[in-house]
């Protein structure tokens, strides 16, 4: 049937079939690009090396991304703990508890929060939220919970408001509607009838929620973290305002940081010394490999529920 | 779906006619963050004048130091001089545009403009880490009957290759060894504290914003955003206010050497009215591209002619007219003026 | 005492409340953000900000007129690029390779690459488009948003093209139409509100982007649509205006923040809504 014996067709089909081609093409071309602009400093400071070292010092030639490392690693696992349990809620709000009326509403407005530039975020985390941040929240934190032992430490120094903090609640309020939306997804694969007989038996709505709708969903919900975690790994604008820029490991919440993308959207155009802009790109090259492992273990979690129940 | 695609191919053609028209008469140029309050003004006015749009970009003098190097713009701007040798090996000329000073800015509630004063050992204290709060006996001791609170100090400096940061480290490291051990001097070093900006704008933001915070801007950030800025003391001995007359003591103690492609720094210079932290700016060019560098030249020229009245009123110090003609000299040898 | 029933009961009550509270927490940030670029950007807005360019701090009356058109122009260019790129591959993945290992392969390469951080991509473009050619450029920028775009035009155009039912095409195809006809004048047809809809979105995708266009289309403090040079975009200028301590800087980028805002929402609810008219489901991007 799929003829191909007409000349035009077999020409259609292949620039489409180049057109496609081009994703796995860019995928390529991106990884060996990165890799051999890299070369330089994979040579001198080698893999662990590099990834181990705190060290972040243009005036020795001495690179190592620990320091980078460690301010993505705090702003996105932080923001992921505040986003997703308000993200489920309100999955469970606009799917279970909204009136019919409200539901679409709702959805749709949070939604368009994800479609916000993240541009838009920063700024405003900068100009509103960190003000907000130095002068109620913060200290708060350090009067309320401040004196524990141990927690204690996370909420020491003066409050700026230009901190891992701020950074991470702006990250979060990003991706709340991301998560949100993708949770909601999968509830609504929930089957009616499994729900509805649940109620028949006497069950309240939270019991439906949390014994048939949570259990039934929760490769998609699963998969819709990660594919959040992906997305605030990669975050750059939202937190280049807030996050002060300093490339150190420290207990506190309230000192500064520097993450992978930060650190290239300010020193990339900057870098003077070969070696530094190759210890930048090797920074992407992390990014890269780090974003798309997880991306791809979140598609995976998500096709694997849809396949289970289709 | 005939007809969109119609559209599309309208439109690029439309854009293609559109996007070669404008092309030309323009010089891009890229860098310091120290000098941009000047090298705006000056475009600004030298467009009007000539037609001629100087896109400068302050990025930070590390960022004009590497583009010029891969020559992604037609200039580089670096506050940092390079070193003969460096100009060799990428092919670069240099020459200094204007002089400035770097000046410590700080916002502490009750403490207005030129009232705090510092000295060398307080500034490099303070940048360590070493000295946390304003209330401390040594800035005590030279501030007598300053109410200074107990707040702890939010030292905020850049995040970006700068050569705002490499005067002002270079100055540190002439005055502590302790500095010069354990930080160095550069566009970027590696900060034991504090908060970095993105640029003069991004440090000057900063201060401005935060309490109880300091850092160092070039003079005309300090002014034009009303900062406070601090008085320091010199190499004399002597308290000074950072001014045109104190720039201009700290410039006039330079002798600027065309054979070193002017190489020099102007910190913790001798005399008693000289303001310690304050640094030429420079231009960096490409030998290959002789086109592009006659343009540049052009406008530096017209500047050096026309412009030193723009750079006074941002309390920049405009190159003496002897040095002028060395740099006028030094174009020649290389055939761009 | 409390019976089973309403423990039972409270428990629902309680657990329900909370996500009632979660949902109208995420609704009061909207309302927060949206609320403070309306009211700092309209009180920044003034007919000079669009008539003029950019003047030195200090002096009165300058606009973002460069950024504006620059803007307009690199994301029009990355959408001539990436559009058809992506409408066309979409195409390769529902028709000729319908079914087929590669298409999954792809597909799922695509959905991927749409949330690659796009700070790498504008690393990527630096080192292939910016350094070898020697300066930043307009082109640099417009290709490192069309590499965004093309995944988002790609998965939409797939995902549409599926929903065309195969019926449709056999009946082309008894016709004697060749498979490039039945795609372009029966099944592009069919689908044309979805792909429309992918198209708007991806451009509302990209139209924020500040990221790739740092190292690429680099910024332009003049008016200039030459595209073989350094370009201004409204994302670059608002990221050195918010970070610069000018309060002049600062109101014209709250002032660009909600045009380009205001232009996403516009562009985000037209295609949901397109959408929703069309087919009158929830859209899956």
């Amino acid at each position: 049937m799929r003829h191909k014996k007409n000349p035009v067709d077999l020409i259609f089909l292949l620039v489409s079939g180049l057109a496609s081609l081009s994703v796995i093409a860019l995928i390529v071309g991106i990884l060996f690009t990165l890799i051999s602009e890299s070369s330089l400093s994979i040579e001198k400071f080698g893999l662990w090396g590099f990834i181990s070292s705190t060290d972040w010092n243009p005036v020795k030639e001495s690179f190592g991304a620990a320091t980078n490392l460690f301010g993505t690693a705090i702003t996105t696992v932080l923001s992921i703990l505040i986003a997703v349990p308000v993200a489920i809620g309100i999955a469970i709000f606009v799917t279970e508890i909204a009136p019919n009326f409200l539901k679409g509403p709702i959805g749709a407005a949070i939604e368009l929060l994800a479609a916000i530039p993240s541009i838009i975020y920063g700024m405003w985390g900068l100009f509103t939220l960190a003000p907000i941040m130095a002068n109620y929240i913060e200290p708060a934190l350090q009067k309320s919970i401040g004196s524990l032992p141990l927690v204690g430490m996370l909420f020491e120094g003066t409050p700026m408001g230009i901190d891992l903090l701020t950074a991470s609640v702006i990250l979060s309020i990003m991706i709340i509607p991301f998560t949100a939306s993708i949770s909601r997804d999968a509830f609504n694969l929930t089957p009616a009838v499994i729900k509805e007989s649940a109620y028949a038996l006497g069950a309240t709505k939270w019991e439906v929620v949390r014994s048939i709708v949570l259990p039934y969903s929760k490769l998609g919900v699963f998969g819709g973290i990660v594919l959040s975690l992906g997305r605030a790994l990669g975050e750059t604008m939202a937190v280049a305002f807030v996050l002060g820029n300093n490339h150190q490991i420290t207990s506190s919440l309230f000192d500064a940081a520097a993450t992978i993308t930060v650190t290239l959207a300010n020193e990339f155009t900057e870098a003077d010394t070969d070696i530094y802009l190759s210890s930048l790109f090797y920074l992407a090259l992390l990014l890269f490999l780090m974003s798309f492992i997880i991306l791809a273990l979140a598609k995976f979690f998500i096709l694997k529920a849809e396949r289970k129940y289709p | 779906m005939n007809k969109i695609i119609s559209v599309f191919i309208g439109l690029a053609i439309s854009f293609l006619a559109f996007g070669s028209s404008f092309a030309g008469n323009t010089i891009n140029g890229a860098g310091a963050t120290f000098p941009y309050p000047v090298y705006s003004a000056w475009a600004y006015e030298y467009n009007k004048v000539s037609g001629v749009k100087l896109n400068y970009q302050s990025i930070g003098s590390g960022g004009g130091i590497r583009q010029i190097v891969n020559k992604t713009v037609d200039f580089g701007a670096s506050d940092a001089p390079l070193k003969p040798e460096e100009l060799k090996k990428n092919n670069l000329i240099q020459f200094p545009a204007v002089i400035g000073g770097v000046v410590p800015v700080v916002n502490i509630r009750g403490i207005k403009a030129g009232e705090l004063r510092l000295d060398s050992d307080i500034l490099s204290m303070i940048y360590l880490g070493e000295i946390n709060y304003w209330d401390n006996e040594k800035i005590k001791q030279i501030n007598p009957g300053k109410a200074l609170p107990h707040k702890e100090i939010t030292v905020v400096h850049r995040s970006d290759g700068s050569g705002t940061t490499a005067i002002f480290t270079d100055y540190l490291s002439v005055i502590s060894s302790d500095w010069k051990e354990k930080v160095g001097a550069g566009t970027s070093v590696k900060w034991p504290v504090g908060i970095g900006g993105k640029g003069n704008e991004g440090v000057a933001n900063y201060v401005k914003r935060l309490d109880y915070s300091i850092g160092y801007v070039e003079f005309a950030y300090a002014k034009q955003n009303s900062l406070a800025h601090t008085i320091l003391k010199n190499s004399a001995g002597q308290f000074v206010e950072p001014s045109f007359n104190s720039f201009k003591a700290a410039a006039d103690s330079g002798d600027f050497d065309p054979k070193k492609d002017f190489y020099l720094w102007l910190n913790n210079a001798p005399g008693k009215k000289a303001w310690p932290i304050a640094g030429a700016t420079f231009i960096l060019l490409a030998k290959e591209k002789k086109g592009s560098n006659i343009n540049v030249v052009k406008f530096y020229e017209w500047a050096f002619e026309k412009g030193d009245k723009t750079a006074e009123e941002l309390v920049y110090i405009p190159l003496p007219v002897s040095l002028k003609n060395k740099v006028r000299a030094y174009w020649k040898s290389y055939n761009i003026y | 005492m409390m019976t089973i029933e309403q423990v039972r009961k409270l428990k629902s009550l309680i657990a329900l409340a909370f996500c009632t509270l979660a949902a109208f927490f995420g609704l009061f940030w909207l309302i927060f953000i949206l609320g403070d670029v309306l009211i700092h950007g309209i009180g920044a807005l003034n007919p000079s900000l669009f008539t003029n360019d950019p003047v030195p701090p200090g002096i009165e009356g300058g606009g973002l007129r460069n950024a504006f058109v620059g803007h307009l122009i690199i994301t029009s260019f990355a959408t001539l690029i990436g559009v058809p790129v992506g409408v066309l591959g979409g195409t390769f993945l529902a028709e000729y390779a319908r079914g087929r290992k590669i298409a999954r392969v792809i597909s799922v390469l695509s959905d991927i690459m749409v949330s690659v951080p796009s700070i790498v991509i504008g690393t990527f473009i630096y080192a292939v488009l910016v350094k070898p050619v020697g300066h930043f450029s307009g082109w640099a920028g417009a290709v490192a948003l069309a590499i965004i775009m093309i995944p988002v035009v790609l998965r939409t155009t797939e995902d549409m093209l599926s929903l065309v039912p195969w019926t449709l095409r056999e009946a082309a195809f008894a016709l004697g139409a060749p498979y490039y006809k039945v795609i372009i004048h029966v099944v592009y047809r069919a689908a044309a509100a979805g792909i429309l809809t992918g198209i708007l979105l991806s451009i509302a995708r990209v139209v924020g982007e500040t990221a790739p266009l740092l190292f690429t289309s680099f910024n332009n403090s003049f008016f200039s649509a030459n595209m073989n040079g350094p370009v201004s975009s409204l994302t670059v200028t608002i990221f050195q205006y918010a970070m610069g301590p000018y309060s002049s800087w600062h109101s014209q980028a709250w002032a660009a923040s909600l045009m380009i805002t205001v232009f996403i929402l516009v562009l985000t609810v037209l295609g949901r809504f397109i959408l929703r008219w069309r087919y009158g489901k929830r859209p899956t991007i």
